[in-house]
């Protein structure tokens, strides 16, 4: 194939650098978004981007960034990808730095860096407390420049809806609607790179974007493409809670000093500001003395959850916690945190520079994923590759905080070329492929729309997608416990049954976002079980998930990656093993430097 | 309020764009911190007006609903102002929703803001870097002047500042200030300062800077704070050096 073409599903940031590579390889790229790429999800994170460039004098070195990721992710990940992209991090800094993201700067006029949880170094590089919207801008700007001279065609506005695979199941384009016109329409394609993000609304409100709903890896996955350690779902321990999602308080409040703390006397009537500092309980650095307020995500939000459900001393009652920057200097704050301190503001009412802000974990991040082998971001699938949030390769069972970001971009990095290597090397591109495959397809997706647009019931989308959210974060978020596990199964069992009989409030064929919102559920559904199912049979403890019945790690039986494949309707697990040859398995504790 | 009472939301709907306007209301179950996201939420759940028409959920754009990505701005009791960060607490009932009017509306709520894409690409708002290939480090740059330009790379694109400019309307094609404060952005850093002169051309003549007629009303609208003003201010100097001095002064 001397002219192959690619496809990208998802403009965020690992979207976008698959782009911008392949894009310099002279390849045709057509890039499909449901939103205008500048307002992905990327724009949310908040804290920064870790690399080992060692500017504090701290000795720090990539192989510590290595060792650091695979303790916090609690040894599931495979070693040798995370060994890659923490040695590649500095360069990527160096490259976000060339397309010019405003990151902070030391009075020399070099990088900044702060700290982060998981770590005892100044790892993460920052822009504010918006950096994920400062790296998302950075590439939405390269990405523009390559489509203002005709290198990047951009689908805005599109969504995708299946891949299409030829009889021999070699992926050889993608079927996607447009949003406006309703229009199914197949594209062709030699390879296809999904970074299609988070799955943050199967469990309701999340801190995620309402566009991360998985629907596209589920889409994938009942078309025969594997999906990976499910059961593996971030809680982050400071969000606002919000009837409509839960804005994420950054770690980097922490990483700039900031304390997590409750009354020591739960029935403290006092404001905040009046009780004295005696009589605060500042748990997490009690518990964890070596690493404090910035112990991993999941050690942290178990901890406030046992401070509110267990000890029974949240906030006056309160499902929540102090999270307390008012010690730092407000010209600091203002430098360093303003988005987040500002987003506080608006949406709470009161400024957190003043009095201490009210948080409580929310759901965050996915580290399992579509299926890839090793450092090709290959999936099972012919042709199909995947990059970012929406594969599982760089966090194991936690993901320290600031990795989300370099592991989004060297995903991205690694997909674009070796997805135009794979194009090159086909001996019959897409364009040999029989139109009646794509046209195939382009009915399977339009009949599925026209039945949901036809279909007369009684359910509301929006109910079904409400009580998935709400069982979903009860059961298979922070503690885990089996019986819960198998309702969980059950209910999602009675809710895909009641999917059947919904009604759309809307029937036209004109941006109509209940119909697509009725199509993402269909695939939350789904993955949902995947996610559940994964977490049921995990009979230990390790990282993000917590099972009291099973309260220890167990590396003899589980020291494995989940790998759920789809067949005929049915989830099949199996397990692999998982690459170790970097850092020596130990026990992971934060009570102490490791 | 008390949280078993209600309130009302009139909505200017509208199925498709070449299909007469009409309002609609629809009476809200009052709770604590509700913003304007949440009352569509509630409406799509259940779609039905004040006088008990069953109706189609309203169409409107939304995503990260934290106020950093700029999806959805819309006409909020008359102003321009994200969704998402509009809390109920806070607005004058009954609240009134209706779509940008500068931009071309696709349904309801949802109107099609591609044209300040368009205008980035026209502007060159991006730093030309020769690859992504290893080239070592960045420019140094000093913190006086990440802190002037970190503010103005903050920009969602919501398109408020545009919205409430009188000079932008179907007679002009003014860029609007959230264009020229990147042109600022861009030229004051290291490298973009090296190809400042290209956008400070893309600024010249008709739709360019010399629209702007000092109306100041777009600083007061950005939901970042971006001193937008300021940077019409400091882009007009360099375009007129740039006028009079051509390359030599384009980037100072």
């Amino acid at each position: 194939m001397s002219h192959p073409k690619i496809i990208i599903v998802g403009g965020g940031l690992a979207g976008l650098m698959a782009a911008i590579r392949v894009a310099e390889l002279n390849v045709e790229v057509n890039l499909f978004s449901i939103v205008p790429v500048k307002r992905s999800h990327s724009v949310c994170a908040q804290g920064g981007i870790n690399a080992a460039k060692n500017l504090k004098g701290e000795g720090d070195s990539t192989y510590k960034h290595l060792d650091d990721t695979i303790y916090g992710g609690d040894f599931l990940a495979n070693q040798s990808l995370v060994k890659g992209m923490c040695d590649t991090a500095p360069a990527i800094i160096d490259l976000l730095d060339r397309m010019g993201v405003m990151f902070n700067r030391t009075p020399e006029g070099l990088l900044d860096f702060r700290r982060f949880g998981g770590t005892l170094y100044h790892r993460t590089a920052f822009a504010g407390a918006t950096t994920g919207q400062q790296l998302l801008y950075a590439l939405d700007e390269q990405v523009r420049r390559f489509e203002s001279e005709g290198r990047i065609k951009k689908f805005e506005g599109w969504t995708f809806l299946s891949a299409v695979l030829d009889d021999a199941g070699i992926c050889r384009g993608i079927c996607a609607m447009d949003l406006k016109t309703m229009e199914v329409r197949s594209f062709r394609s030699d390879a296809a790179i999904f970074c299609t993000g988070g799955i943050g609304a199967i469990f309701g409100r999340s801190t995620n974007s309402v566009v991360c709903t998985g629907a596209a890896q589920s889409a994938l996955f009942q078309q025969g493409v594997d999906y990976a350690n499910g059961e593996f779902i971030q809680v982050h321990p400071t969000a606002i809670p919000g009837e409509d999602k839960c804005r994420l308080m950054s770690e980097s409040a922490r990483g700039e000093g900031g304390r997590v703390w409750v009354p020591r006397d739960p029935t403290d009537k006092r404001g905040a500001n009046q009780i004295p500092e005696s009589e605060r309980f500042y748990f997490l650095e009690e518990w964890y003395p070596k690493y404090g307020n910035l112990v991993p995500r999941d050690v942290a939000t178990r901890a406030i959850h046992k401070i509110v459900f267990e000890l029974k001393q949240g906030l006056a009652g309160e499902a929540a916690v102090y999270l307390d920057v008012t010690h730092i200097p407000k010209e600091i704050l203002d430098r360093k945190l303003e988005g987040i301190l500002e987003i506080y503001e608006k949406f709470v009412g009161y400024d957190p520079r003043i009095y201490p802000m009210k948080v409580f974990p929310a759901m965050h991040y996915t580290m399992g994923g579509i299926w890839v082998d090793n450092d090709k971001q290959a999936t099972n699938v012919p042709g199909i590759y995947a990059a970012g949030e929406c594969e599982y390769q760089y966090h194991g069972a936690n993901r320290l905080g600031a990795n989300s970001l370099v592991s989004c971009i060297y995903g991205g990095m690694l997909a674009g070329p070796a997805s135009v290597k794979y194009a090159r090397n086909l001996e019959k591109g897409c364009d040999a492929t029989d139109e009646s495959i794509f046209e195939r397809e382009r009915v399977r997706q339009r009949e599925f729309n026209d039945s949901l647009l036809h279909q007369q019931g009684s359910e509301n989308p929006i109910t079904i997608w409400k009580e998935m959210g709400e069982t979903m974060t009860e059961n298979v978020t922070v503690i885990r416990y089996n019986a819960k596990l198998k309702e969980t199964l059950e209910k999602l069992g009675t809710l895909r049954d009641r999917y059947q009989k919904i009604n759309l409030a809307d029937r036209t064929q004109w941006s109509n976002q209940t119909l697509q919102f009725a199509r993402e559920l269909h695939d939350m559904l789904i993955l949902a079980e995947v996610i559940t199912l994964g977490a049921l049979a995990r009979n230990e403890t390790r990282g993000a998930h917590y099972k009291p019945e099973f309260p220890e790690r167990d590396d003899a039986n589980w020291l494995k990656t989940t790998r759920a494949s789809y067949n005929g309707g049915n989830i099949r697990l199996t397990y692999e093993a998982v690459d170790t040859s970097q850092i020596p398995l130990r026990e992971r504790k934060y009570t102490q430097a490791k | 309020m008390a949280t078993n009472s209600t309130f009302i939301v009139k909505i200017k709907r509208q199925l498709r764009p070449d299909e007469p306007a009409r309002w609609e209301e629809f009476e809200i179950r009052y709770r604590p911190q509700l913003n304007i996201i949440t009352c569509l939420r509630d409406i799509a759940e259940k779609p039905i007006t004040r006088d008990g028409r069953e109706v189609a959920p309203i169409s409107y754009e939304a995503n990260c609903l934290e106020e950093v990505c700029g999806a959805c701005a819309m006409l909020i009791n008359g102003k321009p102002r994200q969704a998402c960060s509009a809390l109920v607490d806070n607005l004058e009932k009954p609240i009134s929703l209706a779509p940008l009017e500068k931009f071309p509306l696709v349904r309801d709520l949802q109107v099609d803001r591609s044209q300040m894409f368009e205008s980035l690409k026209k502007t060159k708002c991006w730093i030309p870097i020769d690859g992504t290939y290893p080239l070592g480090e960045g420019p140094r740059m000093a913190p006086e002047i990440q802190e002037v330009g970190y503010p103005l790379s903050r920009c969602i694109s919501c398109g408020n500042c545009l919205e409430i400019c009188p000079k932008v309307n179907e007679h002009t094609n003014f860029v609007g200030a959230a264009i020229i404060s990147q042109v600022r952005l861009f030229n004051m850093h290291p490298t973009g300062a090296m190809h400042a002169g290209e956008r400070l051309e893309a600024l010249m003549g008709p739709g360019g800077i010399e629209d702007c007629d000092n109306a100041q009303n777009c600083v007061k609208v950005c939901p970042k704070g971006i001193p937008l003003t300021e940077s019409i201010a400091a882009v007009n100097g360099q375009v007129i050096r740039h006028a009079v001095f051509g390359w030599l002064h384009g980037s100072s």
